[in-house]
């Protein structure tokens, strides 16, 4: 998995050793030009001069991706239908589900923070395993679908405001704190985001955008 | 040699590298459509200004309760720090340790690296170009950690909500400390590396 290639510099007056077909990049993060090498299976392209990867192998990438993000959609339907946790205190019960706590917090005039959590823990989520379902289905049966490349800069976009990791740590600090005072029972939907957890990690690291650049035309 | 030197640039979207149109103030990247610049434009100056915003709100965030918690023997305000004392004194200190490093360590951290990362590439300095990529990876990946306390206060204000016993709400601190996470995220995105390397060209080129 770990197998890395170190991209060869590309010096002014070298151009006469390209190999025909290998393309030119840069790299997104210091701007030296390299060209691509071919890689191992499962390895990884480094920068050679500030480290960045450049990209990746990741073998049967959109049928490993779509698998993933299906898994993930399902998981992330009973995190949004059924409570994450349920409180016993003196025989009063109450359960909280995620558009439960996002609206709780609307009521308290906390729009901001309820839209805060509302984005990262339930929108940005959702577009982002949509947009991959929309484009990973019909790129496994070789079509391109309309407006790809479209899709693809909207779930970039995001990609850093999907926050289900910090989202799955915040409900057991809350757990640990409700504890003290109160029963507490994990709902269906706390093994649910657990799980989308990992399911949603590995739909992105099985995700190459290689693939999806490769089937879009260049026009000048 | 840099794409920028050889009259080229690269898409940041999907990494098509095409040849600089220097006088298309809004050249498209001829495979995915998006926008393309040699470097992010105004990079410097906006996430100065967003940092700046950061760290004025970063004051509220830490002297404002972000979770008020009223019961029938008062109420009671937490703020972020309080919060990490609660649990380390309630015995559950590794937690203490993993959103004390989230809320406190982290949103720190971010500022001074920022304005560290900004400073020396104003400065255009030489110095260790490697290492300071490095940090801005660094406070790219992490500062998503800091919505932890947002999460636990919207988790425990939607469950809490017991009219006879006990009531939580979201206090001020959580929306400023809320914007200095979003903020700090954004400072992050403008803040454009490959100028950290634009120094290194300045006599070797």
């Amino acid at each position: 998995m770990s197998d890395s290639a170190i991209n060869p510099p590309l010096n002014p007056g070298s151009s006469s050793e390209a190999a025909p077909g290998a393309s030119i990049i840069a790299c997104l993060e210091c701007d030296l030009l390299q060209r691509e090498v071919a890689l191992p299976p499962g390895g990884k392209a480094c920068c050679p001069r500030c480290g960045a990867d450049l990209y990746r192998d990741t073998p049967n990438s959109i049928d490993r991706t779509l698998a993933f993000t299906l898994a993930a959609v399902v998981l992330f339907v009973l995190a949004n239908t059924f409570p994450i946790v349920g409180l016993d205190i003196k025989g009063h019960h109450n359960a909280t589900t995620l558009i439960g706590a996002v609206h709780t917090l609307y009521q308290q005039d906390k729009f901001l923070v309820a839209s805060l959590v509302f984005v990262t823990a339930i929108l940005a989520p959702a577009i982002q395993l949509a947009a991959l379902t929309y484009m990973m289905l019909p790129l496994r049966r070789g079509r391109v679908p309309r407006g790809l490349a479209l899709v693809f800069r909207l779930m970039q976009a995001v990609r850093p405001w999907g926050m289900v990791e910090v989202l799955m740590l915040g409900v057991l600090v809350s757990l640990v704190k409700l504890a003290a005072i109160a029963q507490v029972i994990p709902g269906v939907a706390l093994w649910s985001v657990a799980l989308l957890m990992f399911m949603v990690a590995a739909a992105s690291a099985a995700f190459n955008p290689r693939d999806v650049w490769a089937r879009l035309p260049v026009t000048p | 040699m840099t794409a920028s030197a050889a009259g080229l640039l690269a898409c940041e979207a999907c990494g098509l590298v095409s040849r600089a149109q220097p006088h298309d103030a809004h050249q498209v990247c001829a495979r995915c459509g998006s926008h393309v610049h040699l470097r992010k434009p105004h990079s410097i100056e906006r996430t100065w200004a967003l940092l700046i915003a950061a760290a004025v709100m970063y004051i509220p965030a830490n002297v404002l309760p972000v979770m008020v918690t009223g019961s029938f023997l008062g109420t009671e305000e937490d703020t972020i720090l309080s919060g990490v004392v609660y649990l380390w004194v309630s015995g559950s200190w590794p937690l203490a340790l993993v959103v004390f490093i989230a809320s406190i360590t982290v949103p720190m951290l971010k500022l001074i690296a920022i304005a560290l990362l900004l400073i020396t590439t104003q400065l255009r300095l030489r110095w260790r170009p490697r290492d300071r990529t490095k940090l801005y990876r660094m406070v790219e990946f992490v500062g998503r950690w800091s919505m932890l306390d947002i999460f636990v206060v919207a988790i425990l204000a939607g469950l809490v909500q017991i009219q006879s016993l006990a009531t939580i709400r979201a206090g001020l601190g959580a929306v400023a400390f809320g914007s200095v996470v979003v903020l700090t995220m954004i400072a992050a995105m403008t803040f454009d590396p490959r100028l950290i390397w634009d120094a290194m060209e300045r006599d070797d080129g």
